[in-house]
């Protein structure tokens, strides 16, 4: 019989707003289904940790109340199990928070279960971890290390629901696995039939993101137009015990699925197509085949399994530069040349000061995200803007350097070019992180039941 | 001989981006059969290359994944430093697809008028 997964967060920040039509939608088709929340990222984790720090009752993802209070009644009544990585940092205080809600929505002994073990950060010695090939720059290992989470899998997640959770909160778990974890308890699929594990994988990937895979993050009017973006449905999967299953939408919602929208999310933070390794197996994607099988309605097959691998990744954040950033506006006849002149004299004086401090100078208008650190793209042909933000970004250790060099950028107003107006800066303390790969030795993943009748 | 027309690749194919660590991936996806040899044939590793060593980029790597008629590229080191340590406005890289759908690609211009593009005849 099919099960429904909908998605109703596909990042920390997404609509709060967005479960309800999919929760309604699954609800029509009967009892049972799974919601997905998924609010972590590289940099909201190391966020997490910092709030934690500060007061132990913090650390979960900051909307969680508003994601969660909506949709939860709906849910227990309609059996659909609530699956959420917004534990972040804390996911016992989040449990915790989620009974709380419970309790004031008059639902007693609501059962919450938590996952951990993501979190290896006590007494971590890096040295003894390989640096994941994909990012080369240098961490600043004399750092205080912020956090270090290993992504984890679906299986504590799958006991869990198994052992009758009703809601599922987790830290950092591999995406896809907050969609796998229900269907292998719904299936009973087996944890080495690895075709199916990369077909419930391969759900969890293309809903994860939310919106990305019904219209949201695709629009580009003309070319690829989508009806009604300001209401646009998020995902649901109706999936089958063989694994194969159909994305589409809440009905009466906006958006759009198409083979369009499923090959770009498809395809997303993917790497080697057939090789896209996840703490539960490793999927091989050359072989899905894609059909549009009604209105808003895609059919995904053919998704191949291989062992899962023996390494897993961990992302480490450790206390990073002062992010500075100043920006001026120039327009009119000749603003780019002005910008460039304004650009030019913060370059000088700060160079003379601070030569090698990590700087670098944009056009907002002309040239900015499209540029290099301070390098046009080869026979980049400059336009004439009429309106260009000039924007001086600087990386430094110490807190002093940045202040400086913004300081630079306000003195514009009086000793810059003509015209200059609209200064605006910014200065932050910012986590760096880079990823690493863990033995699975060193990661002892578990669940805990807390409420339910005792 | 054939004539042919440079277009923007934006006018025959769509992507997206995404990111991890310093590690950019760009979609690339035909919207027509027709224009999936086109692709196939002139959005080349070496050339994705060439538009983005202004980023820093050391190596790139091209899947063609024939299944859902797209390619799949990956970029090492282009995201100076990545989401949380680089000066670029868009750390993640998010914007960079555009950038490779802005590439100029030559087609017959017999099939690019078939297709509903316009270009300059070369």
């Amino acid at each position: 019989m099919t099960y429904r997964i909908g998605n109703g967060s596909g990042f920390s920040g997404d609509r709060v707003d967005a479960a309800l039509p999919v929760v309604r939608q699954i609800h029509a088709h009967g009892r049972g289904g799974a919601l997905i929340f998924e609010t972590i990222g590289e940099r909201t984790l190391a966020l997490g940790h910092l709030a934690r720090r500060s007061d132990p009752a913090l650390g979960y993802d900051p909307l969680l109340a508003d994601l969660v209070r909506p949709v939860l009644a709906d849910c227990v009544r309609s059996g659909i199990v609530i699956v959420g990585n917004f534990g972040v940092a804390n996911p016992r205080a989040a449990a915790a928070l989620i009974a709380d809600i419970a309790r004031d929505q008059g639902l007693h002994d609501l059962r919450v279960a938590v996952v951990e073990g993501d979190d290896i950060r006590d007494g971590l010695d890096l040295s003894l971890l390989d640096r994941w090939e994909g990012d080369s720059n240098a961490l600043d290992c004399a750092s205080d290390i912020i956090s270090a989470n290993v992504y984890i899998g679906a299986r504590q997640i799958a006991e869990a629901i198994r052992h009758g959770a009703q809601v599922v909160v987790t830290g950092r778990v591999a995406d896809p696995s907050l969609a796998l974890g229900p269907l292998v308890a719904h299936f009973d699929w087996s944890w080495d039939d690895w075709d199916l594990i990369a077909a419930g994988t391969l759900a969890g990937h293309l809903l994860e993101c939310g919106s990305q895979v019904t219209g949201g993050y695709f629009a580009d009017p003309g070319f690829k137009d989508v009806p009604d973006l300001a209401n646009v449905g998020f995902p649901i999967a109706e999936v089958e015990a063989d694994g194969s299953f159909v994305i589409t939408k809440p009905e009466g919602t906006g958006g759009v699925v198409d083979l369009r929208t499923v090959k770009e999310q498809l395809l997303y933070e993917i790497h080697d197509p057939s090789d896209y390794l996840t703490p539960d197996v490793v999927l091989d994607i050359t072989g899905v085949s894609l059909t549009q099988s009604g209105q808003d309605r895609v059919s995904v097959r053919g998704a191949r399994g291989r062992p899962a691998p023996e390494l897993l990744k961990a992302t480490v954040g450790v206390s990073g530069d002062w992010l500075g950033e100043a920006e001026i506006s120039y327009a009119g006849p000749n603003a780019l040349a002005r910008a460039q002149l304004a650009a030019a004299i913060v370059e000088e004086r700060v160079a003379a000061k601070f030569p090698s401090l990590r700087r670098r100078f944009d056009f907002i208008g002309a040239l900015s995200v499209f540029g290099g650190d301070n390098r046009a793209p080869d026979g980049f042909a400059w336009p004439a803007p009429a309106d260009v933000r000039m924007r001086m970004a600087v990386s430094a250790r110490e807190k002093a350097q940045a202040e400086y060099a913004l300081r630079e950028v306000a003195a514009l107003y009086c000793t810059g070019p003509a015209g200059g107006g609209g200064i605006r800066s910014h200065l932050q303390a910012r986590i760096n992180t880079a990823s690493f790969l863990a033995p699975r030795s060193m990661v002892k993943p578990r669940y805990q039941m807390t409420g339910g009748a005792t | 001989m054939t004539a042919t027309v440079n277009i923007p690749l934006h006018r025959i194919a769509h992507g997206r981006a995404g990111d991890k660590g310093n590690r950019l991936n760009v979609s690339v996806i035909a919207y027509t059969p027709e224009a999936w040899p086109i692709l196939l044939r002139e959005v080349t590793q070496e050339r994705v290359l060439a538009m983005f060593e202004h980023r820093g980029a050391s190596q790139v790597r091209r899947y063609v994944v024939d299944n859902l008629q797209a390619l799949n590229f990956v970029i090492d080191d282009a995201l100076e430093g990545g989401v949380n340590s680089a000066l670029n406005l868009d750390t993640h890289g998010k914007t960079s697809s555009f950038h490779l759908l802005s590439m100029e690609v030559s087609m017959p211009a017999e099939l690019a008028t078939a297709l509903g593009c316009t270009g300059d005849t070369s």
